[in-house]
């Protein structure tokens, strides 16, 4: 720890800390373009100069100086004021005045700290440089005469991301950044180079010139495109969501989001829901409220108990929580969330968790990733695994190979390797003192598999004192909420479709196979005319994550509360409220009359649901059929073929099949004409 | 930029070079720079690998050789290097080409005190010939170049064509050298006024004596 002064305060600092940072702790802003905390130090852009003694008779970059024992750091002298005015000058040499074009204006650094920092005026009249634009892809807008060079994009390419597509071309004056002869990012993290810029060079291509930031509402909310729970800032104006940020919290996302929560916000106005649908004759024919009410009404009485609900990937726990009450209050318990066929046993919840928790994943130092396509099923997970090499780890895989942007010792594409697992593997976790598992989806679609990976529990020692290393990652965002509202049947959706329901609600559940519930009359309760309004025979519809207020569970069995940015469109109601008339329609009682009673009623059947953190459930290996491990084998196939078109809004959004098609598919995107 | 390289179009540079690959005596040479390094520290070779490939296309089109991308490529492959990471550097030197050159590549050093003993007059003798900065003439002969300071200070103007220096130059002795070229004749090497290396002009004002034998000043100290 050693003892400073910064402007006269003396202040202990933590060892290792930077002159920057034991500023940072006394409470001195260091203005600053290359430094950035989340990256490596480069220490190029010469904005953070401070007075430090003892020490050269100069000005030094306090981003790359260690604080020492003794130092007297001065940040409000004449000599710091010159300095810093003096590299603004210089920054501006070549930055153009284009702010009022800029679309990073009013969020700008270069912008706030020249007005902060900078001298009043600019002394030079030469001709500025410029840059031709580079083109980095789908997501990513270049105006590169705005480039001062910081390289944040570079690390962040390199260190985060995992992709070294981005680097600087010639040098000196001349240098520029670009992609590998401009081709588009590789990445499912390209869009937050664009938060690291500090100016404007990289901004936003789907959001450019929608907006300002001063005139948009900032609600905060969680993020629904996978199961990590990101915690996002929805930027709205009016009655649309015009952009996406993220959110700092270090136990979820730190502060990345990726490409398809940043990006998806343009499929939230597209093909929406915004009245409600009877089949009539084969067709769906848009009719009033009171018409589908009386529709499904019709339904429920004949149906005599025989009603399930099947929720999907995008649904707050207060809707599957009325869905759940109208059900019971109609006579049935037929409940599933899994809606493409999982059936793993749930009778523990700790065992179907990512129980070392997100940030955790950071300290492991064996991993094994058992039929897991990390970097699609959930990014920031996989940035986690990143640190985690950097920090000595080693990482194995079973499964189809994939680039996961890191190295991995794959043992092939055999479940059966579970059971008994390569030698190099056995032998890196006894050596290991935070060894982990990490099982995805597509391995869980398998027999067995499940047995399985608890086996390991016990072989591979993932359970100390202190340490749970045995992790599910599930790439749905209502998954644990859902699970711990008992949307779960032992066989899974097959129970439901065995049990033939007469009635069966479909809450925004786009990914099951209809073909199953032929015989059953479906109403479909979600926000976009996706494959389940398609198969259904009343379509309502509801609010999409954006449109309502609402509890979320990550697949770590966090409990998340989002805001509500804006209304839903047309004739479009809140989900819990259509749940709540329907009860009235088909005259029965679900016991709660507003949202907060819904809420009430929810946390007193799940208390857990009431308190926001790690839900925090017993782990207990559950006792698995042995038969079913003697089944064990086959390939294990990912559950995501396409990672920007995984939901409902993804595909309605043209930003996200602009990705898909030129990112994943390789097609050449041609500009549009002017 | 307006005189950075126009790099050529990358389909046809693929069809052309696409195939490239060592020739069995630099496949060799390549082996011994990478085992100058540690295991795994491989990536540290790639100047002298680029330098070996520059050399290797100048070979198969008897010029001074460039670096078409799939050669970038090929040397990134062999180290194990990210692309962009290695045409970061070729893009970074001056040494390295990005667009083919011709068969003598000019450097023109116009850093200060070339330019001050006269280096507009030696490219003055290059416009002479046809040559424009950056562009290669029509005979695939000549590439000039300006360069920045090559480090001959002592012997400005300069100017390097291909790996050898010719010094002392004027306007006159310029055009000859590019005469002689151009000729197939191999013209002097080094300073063009006669002196060796940078020693003085005119012979030595001081310590005279040394020039016929290590002479011996002690006993003349006063």
């Amino acid at each position: 720890m050693p003892n400073v002064t910064v402007d006269g305060i003396p202040i202990a600092v933590p060892d290792g800390a930077t002159v920057l940072q034991a500023c940072e702790l006394a409470g001195k802003e260091i203005p600053r373009f290359c430094y950035h905390e989340r990256l490596s130090i480069a220490g190029n852009c010469r904005m953070c100069l401070v007075e430090v003694k003892p020490g050269p008779p100069k000005p030094q970059a306090s981003c790359a100086l260690p604080a020492t024992e003794g130092q007297e750091i001065r940040t409000d002298t004449p000599m710091v004021k010159h300095a810093r005015e003096g590299v603004m000058e210089f920054l501006l040499i070549n930055h153009p005045l284009d702010c009022p074009i800029c679309d990073q204006g009013g969020e700008c650094d270069l912008q706030d700290q020249s007005i902060a920092y900078g001298r009043g005026h600019s002394r030079y009249d030469a001709n500025k440089r410029a840059v031709t634009e580079k083109y980095m892809g789908p997501i990513v807008k270049t105006v590169m005469t705005r480039c001062i060079q910081c390289t944040r994009c570079i690390r962040f390419a390199e260190e985060v991301a995992g992709v070294e597509d981005i680097g600087a071309l010639y040098r000196g004056e001349d240098m520029q950044i670009t992609t590998y002869l401009e081709h588009a990012i590789q990445s499912e993290l390209a869009g937050n180079v664009v938060d690291l810029c500090p100016v404007g060079a990289l901004t936003s291509k789907p959001y450019a010139f929608e907006a300002r930031p001063w005139e948009l509402k900032k609600t905060l909310a969680i993020d629904v495109m996978d199961g990590v729970g990101s915690n996002i800032r929805l930027d709205s104006r009016g009655r649309q969501v015009l952009r996406v940020l993220p959110r700092i919290n270090e136990d979820v996302n730190e502060e990345w989001a990726h490409d398809k929560t940043r990006h998806h916000v343009d499929g939230l106005v597209r093909r929406r829901l915004d009245k409600p649908f009877v089949r009539q004759g084969g067709k769906l024919v848009a009719a009033s409220w009171d018409e589908a009410f009386a529709a499904i009404a019709k339904v429920a009485r004949s149906a005599k108990g025989s009603v399930a609900a099947i929720a999907g990937d995008q649904v707050d726990c207060e809707t599957m929580f009325a869905a759940k009450s109208l059900v019971k209050a109609l006579g049935s318990d037929m409940l599933e969330g899994r809606q493409t066929g999982l059936a793993y046993d749930v009778s523990n919840l700790g065992a179907v968790n990512f129980n070392s928790t997100i940030a955790g994943v950071e300290d492991a130092d064996a991993i094994l990733l058992i039929g897991s396509n990390l970097r699609w099923e959930a990014p920031l997970i996989n940035t986690r695994v990143r640190k985690a090499i950097k920090r000595g780890a080693r990482v194995f895989g079973i499964g189809p190979e994939v680039d996961l942007t890191y190295a991995v010792e794959w043992f092939g594409n055999d479940a059966s390797l579970i059971a008994k697992l390569p030698k190099a593997a056995t032998d890196a976790f006894k050596d290991a003192k935070r060894p982990m598992v990490i099982v995805g989806g597509g391995a869980l679609k398998l027999d067995g598999v499940q047995g399985a990976a608890m086996g390991l529990i016990k072989t591979l020692k993932l359970v100390s004192e202190g340490w749970n290393g045995f992790n599910v990652v599930h790439t749905s965002a209502s998954r644990m909420g859902g699970l711990m509202l008992g949307f779960a049947q032992t066989g899974g959706i097959a129970d439901i479709v065995a049990a033939k329901p007469r009635l069966a609600f479909f809450l925004g559940a786009d990914e099951v196979d209809y073909s199953g519930f032929e015989g059953s009359f479906k109403v479909y309760i979600g926000h976009h005319g996706d494959a389940g309004a398609h198969a259904a025979d009343v379509v309502l519809p509801g609010a999409s994550y954006a449109e309502k207020h609402g509890t979320w569970v990550n697949t770590e069995g966090r409990v998340q509360y989002s805001d509500k940015a804006v209304f839903a469109p047309g004739d479009a109601r809140e989900d819990w409220s259509i749940l709540r008339a329907l009860a009235d329609a088909c005259g029965v009682d679900v016991g709660f009359d507003s949202f907060d009673g819904l809420r009430a009623a929810m946390i007193t059947a799940v208390p857990a649901l009431g308190r926001e953190g790690l839900a925090g459930y017993d782990f207990s290996a559950p006792k698995l059929d042995a038969k079913a491990q003697m089944k064990l084998g086959g390939e294990i196939a990912y559950p995501i073929a396409d990672f920007y078109l995984t939901n409902a809004i993804c595909r309605a959004s043209p930003t996200m099949q602009r990705c898909s098609s030129e990112i994943l598919h390789g097609d050449e995107m041609l500009e549009a004409a002017e | 930029m307006a005189d950075a390289p126009q790099i050529p179009d990358e389909a046809e540079t693929r069809a052309r070079w696409g195939a490239f690959a060592w020739t069995p005596d630099n496949a060799k040479e390549a082996q011994r720079h990478i085992d100058k390094y540690p295991a795994g520290r491989q990536a540290s070779a790639v100047m002298p690998l680029l330098d070996l490939a520059q050399r290797q296309v100048g070979a198969e089109t008897d010029t001074q050789g460039w670096l078409p991308i799939p050669v970038i490529e090929y040397v990134a492959a062999q180290l194990d290097m990210p692309k962009m990471r290695v045409i970061e550097v070729v893009s970074f030197y001056t040494m390295y080409n990005m667009a083919p050159v011709g068969k003598f590549h000019i450097q023109v050093c116009g850093t200060t005190p070339c330019m001050l003993r006269g280096s507009d007059d030696v490219l003055a003798a290059c416009y002479a010939k046809g040559m424009k900065k950056g562009a290669t003439t029509p005979d695939g002969l000549f590439t000039l170049t300006e360069v920045e300071c090559l480090g001959a200070c002592a012997n400005a103007p300069m100017v390097q064509i291909n790996d050898d220096n010719y010094e002392d130059l004027t306007e006159a002795s310029m055009a000859s050298i590019l005469d002689d070229l151009a000729a197939g004749r191999q013209p002097v090497i080094g300073s063009q006024i006669g002196r060796r290396t940078s020693e003085q002009v005119g012979g030595p004002s001081t310590l005279k004596d040394m020039k016929k034998e290590n002479h011996d000043y002690r006993g003349e100290w006063a």
